[in-house]
């Protein structure tokens, strides 16, 4: 399957890529690479075979709605690149 | 041309549990510190294990049964992708197709008339963070995140577009609010968002059915604003459709300070959503035993409530609605109505409970700005002022002082009565001397009484009243007055 330039941009928009127009030429190709090297798989007869979004055959698996001590507001710090306050300080977004 | 508007609502509330929706962090974080309640699951590291919490499920199915929903015995969480900086996840664990309630209603009065309004499903989800704007010293703006609310239980009520204007939505909005709130789910806090919701709202013009783009209205913190912005949007859109203008499918944020509407995303940014199921939560079946027992636990709601009051205690729709408006403020009247009387509940006496519940007693809750749960007066104490009027010990108007006392000191109806001297003064033997006395200080208004000026009376009788401080029994005094001038 050949991706178009506007779904190439419809993709970078909702990863919030910004891209230029070389790299949609770019990326264009490489993602249709992708998506034909997995389009293989519509060879496989699955007629037979339930959809399957579940593996482990698992089923109610609940926690009780009681509470253990959160981590420290120190440690949640610990890895932040920019902290105010107490909060994480991150580029503006509106 | 004459347009229709329609209506829908998606209600977002968070859910009452102790802990968060997959992780076992507190909900207690409203009053504390930012990142404060966070661990690696709902701070989005990679490798955790999320787990549903059981008790918001039972709320979540207890609520879509009190709206009438079915409950299906098989149900999943999906992932709902989209980048935005509150997300920790990148994705936010939801329901797709497989909600936990499905094909409910609810029913709103509007002018006297019942309407039922379709609900089409009830899910459950998980909040997110929350960001703060600031600038710098320098005039660059940046953001602030708080993770405290990210992983909060957190349940979405979708509506079918069966409103049709801005009061029904209100409307809805404030039954579904009074539900929330009996079953015990939810806060209902609206002003600090626990309890929000999201329109969409569009028009159809009444003559040909033509069909107009329809806008999602966020950021409606109260159930005024909820109306106030639907109104705005309803005109603004006819204003659009008449002047020829083209209306656009799009998201509008409500601000509140200049009642207004403004345009918050271009088309272009519509999400895509690329639901997919959660890999890392195994789906639930919910037995119908499971179902009805859930059904079982819940408690009376308003409606129920209102005429099981009308015909118990005899009382008018009017006195019912406004008594079961919070299941607190209606326990609590029927508390006071069982001290007064038992099982025996004397004619018109409910009324009299009634009456002082929703006259003083809301009054003083109004001004103080509290709730029923926080007021001082006990159902004991309320009782025992309503036995002191029935016996004559202390008239109407000083019990409004009384009662007054009460609420702010929070002391026993009888002390107060004791400290101020408020006692009633009913014996005759008490009251005739200072009848006399007020008979020979005003001659001249004896003298017109005799002369047929009937009015002159209560000027007497006022005077007692100003002498004994509002404590002589008025009947009596009357009495009293109509024999002596005879």
């Amino acid at each position: 399957m050949k991706l178009t330039d506007e779904e190439v941009k419809r993709i970078a928009l909702l990863a919030r890529l910004g891209i230029s127009e070389d790299e949609v030429a770019k990326f264009r190709g490489q993602l249709s690479d992708i998506l034909e090297n997995f389009e293989i798989l519509q060879e496989v007869d699955t007629s037979e075979v339930q959809p399957t979004s579940q593996v482990t055959g698992l089923r109610n698996v609940v926690k009780d709605d009681d509470v253990i001590p959160s981590l420290t507001q120190g440690e949640i710090m610990a890895n932040a690149p920019q902290e105010e306050d107490g909060f994480f300080r991150i580029r503006a977004v509106l | 041309m004459k347009y229709d508007t329609v209506i829908g609502l998606e209600v977002h509330s968070q859910l009452l549990t102790k802990s968060k929706m997959y992780c076992r962090c507190s909900t207690d974080y409203v009053n504390d510190p930012p990142n404060t309640h966070v661990c690696p699951v709902c701070l989005g590291m990679p490798g955790v294990l999320p787990t549903i919490n059981q008790q918001a499920v039972e709320y979540t199915i207890m609520t879509g049964l009190a709206l009438n929903c079915t409950i299906p015995t098989f149900t999943k969480f999906d992932r709902k992708n989209y980048p935005y900086p509150d997300l920790m996840k990148g994705y936010q664990i939801s329901q797709y197709d497989l909600p936990f309630c499905i094909d409910g209603w609810v029913e709103i009065e509007i002018n006297g008339n019942k309407k039922k309004c379709e609900i089409t499903r009830v899910h459950l989800e998980e909040d997110v963070a929350k960001l703060v704007h600031r600038t710098d010293s320098s005039g660059e703006t940046y953001s602030l995140m708080d993770v405290n609310r990210a992983g909060m239980p957190l349940m979405e009520i979708v509506g079918e577009p069966d409103l049709s204007s801005p009061e029904e939505a209100r409307l809805y909005m404030m039954k579904l609010h009074g539900i929330l709130r009996y079953l015990g789910v939810s806060t209902g806090n609206m002003e600090e968002g626990s309890f929000r919701c999201d329109a969409n709202i569009s028009q159809r013009s009444a003559e040909d059915g033509t069909t107009f783009p329809k806008v999602e209205v966020k950021n409606m913190n109260s159930f005024k604003a909820v109306y106030s912005a639907l109104k705005y949007e309803e005109e603004r859109q006819r204003e659009v459709i008449e002047s020829g203008g083209q209306l656009v499918q799009e998201t509008r944020g409500w601000l509140d300070d200049e009642g207004i509407t403004v345009s918050q995303r271009s088309k272009e940014y519509a999400h895509d959503y690329r639901y997919f199921p959660e890999p890392d939560l195994p789906p639930l079946t919910i037995s119908s035993e499971r179902a009805e027992a859930i059904r079982a636990s819940i408690p009376e709601l308003a409606d129920a409530k209102k005429d099981r009051f009308m015909v118990k205690y005899s009382l008018t729709e009017y006195d019912a609605e406004l008594l079961v408006n919070s299941r607190e403020f209606a326990d609590y009247y029927e508390s006071c109505v069982e001290l007064a009387f038992g099982e025996q509940i004397a004619e018109g006496r409910a009324k009299v409970v009634a009456n002082w519940m929703l006259g003083e007693h809301l009054r003083l809750l109004n001004d103080a700005g509290i709730e029923i749960t926080e007021s001082k007066i006990t159902p004991q104490q309320f009782v025992e002022m309503l036995d002191m009027i029935d016996q004559g010990t202390l008239s109407t108007t000083l019990a409004k002082q009384v009662f007054e006392e009460v609420f702010t000191t929070g002391k026993k109806p009888a002390t107060i009565v004791e400290e101020k001297g408020l006692k009633q003064i009913s014996g005759t033997d008490e009251i005739e001397p200072i009848v006399d006395q007020v008979l020979q200080e005003n001659p001249k208004v004896v003298a017109e009484f005799k002369g047929g000026k009937e009015k002159a009376l209560q000027f007497l009788v006022g005077q007692v009243m100003k002498k004994t401080r509002g404590q002589a029994k008025p009947d009596l005094v009357n009495k009293l007055f109509k024999e002596k001038l005879q």
